[in-house]
């Protein structure tokens, strides 16, 4: 396929009556890439997401998500997107095996439906009710059946809000693994660690726009901003101070206090940092 | 399309197998009686309510209706009648926005089912359960009051259509006033009352010409009491026909009526149907 790119899209609008969700937005999404749309509640990620999965229409733009418009889905595409919308569709009655099973009837290439419970980490639970499963479990069978047609393009809306820190650690996994095997993915967080964890790159979403795309660990000049070293004096205070040259600045330090500088810390303005000042806080 | 996008999971994954689209709407039919077995409310109500109703009736009305013909056999029409309304119209006018709230039907959505499968899916359960639970109230009445079954091929055949053309009138309709409902509590609070009237309109709890007459103008719009009209055909000797409204048991308007609301009830649905609550957009 001579297309590389996964998702183009370019001066996407979307309006619910006078309420302007998405205002002119410009992206593009790699194939193979885990991309990372990161904003405030109501800053128009969810929007934009639902409408490249064909969930929504849009007021104008073009949008063109593995090669097709979203907005005329066919089977075909549908099979080749995966999609992990932000609330979870229940079934109560059923097994969390039954409910994999019976999704993976619905696309010719579908993985085994076994291997992908035990691949999200619900292989104990495969018997159970999805009623008693945990919030994090539950997303973990929403994973399971957005990634069950093996999607070249996988969709997650805020994939592990309610995770506690290992389940979320676990996920990252899965995510780096279906990376790894060449899927696209578009996840949408306001978990900035979980963006600078997963991300190629990060997509900063406010008010509608996209102020700023990047690799997390250049966006907003992050590499460029001044560094903060500290270090105690040896009369037991903290001196700090601010640079463009850090690495000169410990060397110096170094030969001052012949060898170990004591508590010495080199930082950087931190995602949160840089994020906070760009959604305008 | 390269290797390198196409993603995930070990190559010896089962093959490609297409679940044809008959296969899918047995599957998905499969799925919703498992789903409606399972839910203990759903069947205690759909399923024992017709029967609960004719033991309280056959003991009140122990006598004969004429001679030679008890109660049971006039008040069986209005139960199997309501009894078929109960599992299409008001199993789904009920059922259809707690999935919707759910975020079930949003979630098909996104898979390449086709979207009659779903619609197939629950037809095929309201058939289903619809000829079981009127088999046991069948079986019930005829241990218990002694019923008459009927007794010629021609009788048997109008209870067919009469049932077939009446199960797909409220199934449709059910599916339609789904729409309705704007949360997935409810569903429940616009159906029932809808049935309720139209079950005491229609001549399930009383004998129909004993109603005033204006109620009996109102209950000739609305399918259920052509339902009731049909199965008296069924039921009751031919000389009952003298003692309807019509002066006979007017088949003819019975297949009119029915299939005008399948009419309108598809239109609805076609015209209607919401896969996404409102605030999905």
């Amino acid at each position: 396929m001579a297309d590389e790119l996964a998702i183009s899209v370019r001066g996407l609008r979307k309006a619910y009556g006078d309420n302007v969700a998405v205002a002119g937005v410009d992206l593009d999404v790699h194939r193979g890439e885990v991309f990372a749309l990161l904003g405030p509640n109501g800053a128009g990620k969810t929007t934009t997401v639902e409408i490249l999965e064909g969930y929504r229409r849009r007021d104008s733009g073009e949008v063109s998500v593995l090669g097709s418009d979203p907005e005329r889905p066919t089977a075909d595409w549908r099979a080749r997107v995966g999609i992990v919308l932000q609330g979870t569709g229940e079934f109560d009655e059923l097994t969390v095996a039954e409910v994999v099973r019976h999704f993976s009837g619905f696309y010719a290439d579908a993985d085994d439906p076994d291997k992908v419970v035990e691949r999200v980490g619900l292989g104990d639970k495969a018997k159970a009710r999805t009623h008693t499963l945990s919030g994090g479990q539950k997303r973990r069978l929403d994973v399971a059946l957005g990634i069950i047609g093996r999607p070249e393009l996988l969709f997650l809306d805020e994939p592990t809000t309610g995770f506690d820190p290992e389940a979320r650690r676990e996920f990252w996994e899965l995510i780096r693994d279906l990376a790894a095997a060449g899927t696209t993915i578009v996840l949408t967080t306001h978990y900035l660690d979980e963006a600078e964890s997963l991300a190629d790159r990060v997509g900063v979403i406010a008010g509608g726009r996209l102020v700023e795309v990047a690799p997390p660990n250049r966006l907003g000049n992050r590499q460029d901003a001044l560094a903060t070293v500290s270090w105690r004096t040896p009369e037991g205070s903290v001196e700090t101070a601010q640079s463009a040259t850090p690495t000169a600045l410990v060397a110096d330090l170094a030969a001052r206090f012949g060898g170990e500088v004591p508590g010495l810390t080199v930082t950087r303005p931190t995602l949160e940092d840089i994020y906070l000042r760009m959604i305008g806080h | 399309m390269t290797t390198t996008t196409k993603p995930a999971t070990p190559v010896a994954a089962a093959p490609a197998r297409r679940i044809g689209p008959g296969g899918l709407a047995l599957r998905q039919g499969r799925l919703e009686i498992t789903q409606f077995l399972r839910s203990r409310e759903s069947v205690v109500f759909t399923m024992g309510f017709p029967i609960i109703m004719i033991l309280i009736f056959a003991a009140i009305f122990s006598d004969e209706i004429a001679p030679g013909v008890s109660y049971t056999q006039y008040f069986i029409t209005g139960m199997i009648a309501t009894g078929l309304m109960t599992v299409s119209f008001q199993n789904l006018g009920i059922w259809i926005p707690i999935e919707r709230d759910r975020g079930v039907l949003k979630r098909y959505r996104g898979t390449p089912m086709p979207k009659w499968v779903w619609f197939a899916g629950k037809v095929i359960m309201v058939v289903v359960i619809g000829i079981a639970e009127t088999a046991l109230l069948l079986a019930v009445s005829v241990a218990l009051f002694d019923l008459d079954l009927p007794a010629t091929a021609a009788k048997w055949l109008t209870f067919g259509w009469v049932s077939v053309l009446g199960v797909t009138a409220c199934t449709l309709c059910g599916i339609a006033i789904s729409s309705l409902a704007r949360t997935a509590r409810s569903g429940s609070a616009v159906v029932t009352p809808v049935a309720l009237v139209l079950q005491f309109i229609s001549g399930v709890f009383f004998v129909f010409t004993q109603l005033p007459s204006w109620m009996q103008q109102v209950a000739a719009l609305f399918p259920l009491k052509w339902m009731c009209q049909g199965l008296r055909s069924v039921f009751l000797p031919e000389s009952f026909g003298a003692r309807e409204p019509g002066g006979s048991f007017e088949l003819d308007r019975v297949a009119l009526v029915l299939v005008l609301w399948c009419v309108i009830g598809l239109v609805l649905c076609l015209t209607t149907f919401r896969w996404t609550t409102k605030r999905d957009g």
